[in-house]
């Protein structure tokens, strides 16, 4: 299932400028890995997706179903076992500052501060030196520059992914690959942070690839729901979410959605 | 709920939650302020004059230990009397002097001197002590000088070590110093190369290969063990004890190095990466500073042995230190003097672990409020 056309349903998307955004190309790819003790252990079967440039994608599925692979296979961090990915029309053979994982632990490094923690891309490229606003720019745009000096042990959850967050946003990432940021926080900075994250995509204009297995979430934040079946994954359906930012969660609209999407996944009945 | 995201909604709702956090973080400070005073002062919580018993019993406790050793005459020991009995009890009586004033502030309340209240601070602190301790220094004068019941020479009156500091300075400073020189040379290279060794084991496949299982099957020998070898194949027993003490202190620094390297969590190489860091990145940005905490570990260990090694090495070959005159001293069965050389060794000894406590809490800023040992 290759999706060329690009799905712009949001009208009012501030973000014109997409020269920022990356394009990401899927094809067929497939993945397993080797397991000495059961031989291969098959996690993506043939799996295509077509990324647009600032479109926002979430990928639904039953939890241990291969959806993070899939994000690492995008970020570069492995290699897969058949198929292609590119971005930008290049296939993806490594890590690259362009395509920034925020993952659902914020593994912040304990022995460096907030800012430290922020400056790491820049620092690891080797232009911290002449870029230092770039740091505190990222720490404003999560509302944090004023904990720049804390340790990270001093934050609480919620503040600790904003600074992976902005320790991703620094990067001036072209692609925000999120694989389940909000998955270990409360409800209620949860749903602080949805709109934020929300507010920051539109801001920045990058592509996003979110990885949740909360269906709420994946309504509200994403333009395209991409929906997985159990291991080997595989993709079973698609839904374009054709609603305006911000969205609300009693929109019926999204309440019809989420009763298909659980369909989708077989648990209609428990809905 | 508005999606507003200026700066000032975010503000809005982080303040409050991260509150809770820095005053706890705060907390330790507020406990220490009874020890530091300056807080107290000026937070208006002053300290009201009330006797300050504990110090006046120190005093107590100090005069003691100056009137017995003064006014009770020593049991003659068939020589001649002990010397600096005299000085003993002056000194005493001039500590008590010290604790008096001490005593006199900490009961007067807050003072407008700063480096008083700091005074008056660890002195309440320590006061416990500074009882206890003069009395058991009594009663050591009394059970050796004035009783007679440890007897010379394997015992000797508190005041026969002042005379050992007194007349034997010199060798007991040369020789401190020689311990030192040696058993620095020694730390340092087996720290550093301890240290390498652990962290490429832990960092490269190949090297655990061929290096793990020499340090497995090396490492537990005893390095006093090989003292007899090295000092034969070594030009100078100062070079085979550096050897020997390089040895003692590597293998825990080794070890642990690479256990602290090999632990460290997989996602924070992965986030890394992510962020086009290289390979050196890796290593001396992640690896390093995320083992440092093990690595101190095996530091303390390395130098707990590294004093052991030393102290055998000088007593069999090496012609100075302070190992050397404790042999020395029981060779002219001068007890008094070996009991002035394991006082000295100890106030080193536990100098230097202090000194790496304090290089540690330096280094390892961060996580403080996460571990305490």
């Amino acid at each position: 299932m290759v999706k060329l056309a690009v799905v712009r349903t949001d009208s009012d998307l501030e973000h014109t400028l997409l020269s920022g955004a990356s394009h990401i190309n899927i094809s067929r790819v497939s993945h397993s890995f080797d397991n000495s003790r059961d031989g291969r252990l098959d996690v993506l079967q043939d799996v295509s997706l077509d990324i647009a440039p600032g479109e926002f994608v979430a990928l639904l599925g039953p939890s241990g179903c291969g959806k993070s692979t899939l994000l690492r296979l995008v970020a570069g961090l492995e290699t897969a076992t058949q198929g292609t990915i590119t971005q930008d029309g290049h296939p993806v053979t490594a890590p690259d500052p362009s395509r920034i994982v925020v993952f659902q632990d914020p593994t912040l490094f304990p022995w460096r501060t907030v800012w430290d923690n922020v400056a790491l891309g820049l620092q690891a490229q080797g232009i911290l030196k002449a870029e230092k606003s770039r740091v505190d720019a990222a720490l404003q745009k999560v509302g944090l520059q004023d904990f720049a000096k804390s340790w990270p042990h001093q934050l609480s959850g919620g503040m600790a992914q904003r600074v992976a967050l902005a320790r991703a946003l620094v990067n001036n990432p072209k692609l925000l690959i999120l694989d389940e940021p909000l998955g270990k926080l409360d409800s209620l900075t949860r749903i602080e942070m949805q709109s934020e994250l929300v507010s920051l995509w539109r801001k920045n204009g990058f592509s996003v690839l979110l990885v949740t297995h909360d269906v709420e979430e994946a309504l509200i934040l994403a333009q395209r729901v991409v929906i997985f079946s159990q291991r080997p994954a595989k993709i079973i359906s698609e839904i374009v979410v054709d609603r305006p930012y911000p969205r609300h969660r009693d929109d019926p609209t999204l309440t019809g959605f989420r009763h298909e999407v659980l369909n989708q996944l077989g648990l209609g009945k428990n809905w | 709920m508005s999606l507003g995201n200026s700066p000032s909604f975010v503000r809005e709702h982080t303040t409050p939650e991260h509150r809770p956090r820095l005053a706890a973080a705060g907390s330790a400070a507020t406990l220490a302020v009874p020890l530091n005073d300056g807080g107290t002062a000026q937070s208006g919580a002053h300290r009201r004059a009330s006797l300050h018993w504990a110090g006046f019993n120190a005093v107590i406790a100090w005069g003691v230990l100056a009137a017995v050793t003064l006014i009770w005459p020593n049991k003659p020991a068939g020589f001649e009397d002990w010397a600096y009995t005299q000085e003993l009890g002056i000194l005493g009586g001039a500590i008590a002097a010290v604790w008096a004033v001490l005593a006199l502030a900490a009961s007067a309340g807050t003072s407008r001197l700063r480096w008083l209240n700091r005074a008056t601070g660890v002195f309440r602190l320590a006061a416990p002590w500074l009882i206890v301790f003069p009395l058991l220094i009594t009663a050591w004068e009394i059970l050796t000088a004035k009783l007679g019941i440890l007897e010379p020479p394997f015992f000797a009156p508190p005041s026969g070590l002042i005379d050992v500091y007194a007349n034997d300075t010199a060798r007991l400073a040369d020789s401190a110093l020689n311990s030192l020189i040696l058993l620095l040379k020694g730390v340092a290279w087996g720290a550093t190369v301890g240290f390498a060794i652990g962290v490429s084991i832990g960092w490269s496949r190949a090297i655990n290969y061929w290096v793990h299982p020499l340090l497995r099957f090396l490492g537990p020998l005893p390095p006093t063990a090989l003292l007899p070898i090295t000092f034969f194949f070594f030009p100078s027993s100062h070079s085979a004890s550096v050897f020997l003490i390089a040895l003692a202190t590597g293998f825990p620094v080794a070890i642990l190095s690479w256990s602290g390297v090999a632990a460290v969590n997989k996602a924070y190489y992965d986030v890394a990466r992510t962020m086009g860091a290289s390979s050196a990145f890796l290593i001396f940005r992640v690896a390093i500073p995320a083992a440092l905490p093990q690595v101190f570990v095996g530091l303390f260990m390395g130098l707990g042995s590294s004093f052991v090694v030393l102290i055998v090495a000088e007593m069999l070959g090496v012609k100075s230190g302070l190992g050397w005159y404790l042999t020395w001293a029981q060779g002219y069965a001068s007890y008094t003097n070996m009991y002035g050389a394991l006082i000295l060794m100890t106030l080193i000894f536990s100098g230097l672990i202090s000194l790496l406590f304090a290089v540690r809490d330096r280094v390892l800023v961060w996580q403080k409020g996460t571990v305490k040992w």
